[in-house]
């Protein structure tokens, strides 16, 4: 049903939602909160926050996208021999493999400008390339889950699935690097 | 289709998104970085960034999608006029969500952190930043996703595709910018930092 558009109705759709996702990020903000020491102490981990965040969220919305879709034309089956389902898991793999060596290099040349870098490059390389690529992986489980579920429960995917895959990778994001950081640095 | 042509198809329609979306990522993490005397003197701050970004996502990405399904249904029409009580609304009450979640978050942290232990800056400060910095990338956001997707939608362009990108890439620059902004101007009335 399409929400009216007066101020009372468009918040009593988002509002409830929007807090509780809120909620979410403030999981993900309490990990960034436990190694914040290590954060402040090296400024290229830091610059790699708010792109793990935001390349996080964007994997899991454009996988989540295209898989609503495909459950709304009705050419989605759950199964791990489907193609649109086995396609675009190997596509998101593909695109973490691609983007976050360049939000490694990126955020170690960025704070190289910027101010100084204790880090080597390769390090910082190796936190962006392996807690982007374990995030593909998680960022898949978690958008077939959730769209599977959605059609279990008889909801629209695109009401449900991508406001939660989204917020979801954003804490898996910041896990994994957090989790990167402490194997790694 | 087989999975190769499905793979290459979602990555091909991918890419540009989450190429826009990095250059903005790195542009955030350029001006976080540089506030790590601001996330020291506030503690409590780092932990807000996340839901501070996300709302930013959450409230303008929800608005360009209701932009361009009104301009699909023909309920708006791509211009920016005052008198559009349709627009009015939809963009006042991003802006309202936007305000309230910001402040929410503000709320949530410190009394998370209060209960954990943590030390945590005062909640009127924590408070104030979340309101200057909810205002004012509130009222940038809600510029720059109206006028791009009425911009593109006169020229041809689908609305549905540039909200995303658009969304996530000045939803971070803005957000961290205004957040760092934020944090000064607040100090500048209470004191400190």
């Amino acid at each position: 049903m399409a929400t009216d558009w007066t101020v009372r109705a468009i918040t009593r759709a988002m509002l409830p939602v929007l807090l509780l996702l809120t909620l979410v990020e403030l999981g993900s903000g309490l990990v960034l909160g436990s190694f914040e020491a290590t954060l402040l102490r090296y400024p290229s981990l830091l610059v790699l926050v708010p792109v793990t965040i935001g390349t996080a969220g964007n994997l899991g919305s454009v996988l989540a996208a295209r898989l609503s879709t495909a459950f709304h034309l009705g050419t989605l089956s759950f199964a791990p021999d489907d193609e649109t389902l086995a396609g675009n898991a190997l596509a998101t793999v593909a695109l973490a493999a691609t983007i976050f060596p360049l939000v490694g290099l990126g955020a170690w040349g960025l704070s190289a400008l910027t101010g100084s870098t204790e880090l080597s490059p390769w390090t910082v390389l190796a936190v962006s390339l392996s807690s982007g690529l374990s995030l593909a992986v998680l960022a898949v489980v978690v958008t077939v889950v959730a769209t599977y579920a959605a059609y279990r429960f008889e909801l629209d995917p695109d009401d449900v699935v991508i406001p939660v895959v989204t917020n979801t990778c954003d804490v898996l994001g910041v896990v994994l690097l957090y989790l990167a950081v402490l194997v790694l640095v | 289709m087989t999975i190769r042509e499905v793979a290459v198809e979602a990555y091909r329609e991918a890419l540009p998104a989450l190429g826009a979306s990095l250059v903005g990522g790195l542009l955030a993490g350029v001006v976080l970085g540089g506030m790590r005397a601001d996330l020291r003197a506030v503690e409590g701050l780092l932990v807000l960034v996340p839901a501070l970004l996300a709302t930013r996502g959450n409230v303008y990405g929800s608005l360009g999608a209701r932009l361009a399904t009104g301009l699909h249904q023909g309920l708006i029409e791509p211009r920016v006029r005052a008198g559009d009580r349709r627009l009015r609304a939809a963009a006042a009450a991003a802006l309202a969500n936007g305000l309230v979640a910001s402040l929410f978050a503000a709320t949530a942290a410190f009394v998370v952190l209060s209960l954990l232990g943590t030390p945590v800056a005062g909640l009127g400060r924590l408070l104030g930043i979340a309101l200057v910095a909810g205002f004012l990338s509130g009222i940038t956001l809600v510029a720059v996703v109206v006028t791009v997707v009425f911009a593109g939608y006169r020229r041809g362009y689908n609305p549905d595709t540039l909200v995303g990108p658009l969304v996530t890439t000045t939803g971070d620059v803005f957000g961290v910018l205004f957040l760092l902004i934020a944090v000064r101007t607040v100090a500048l009335v209470l004191g400190g930092v």
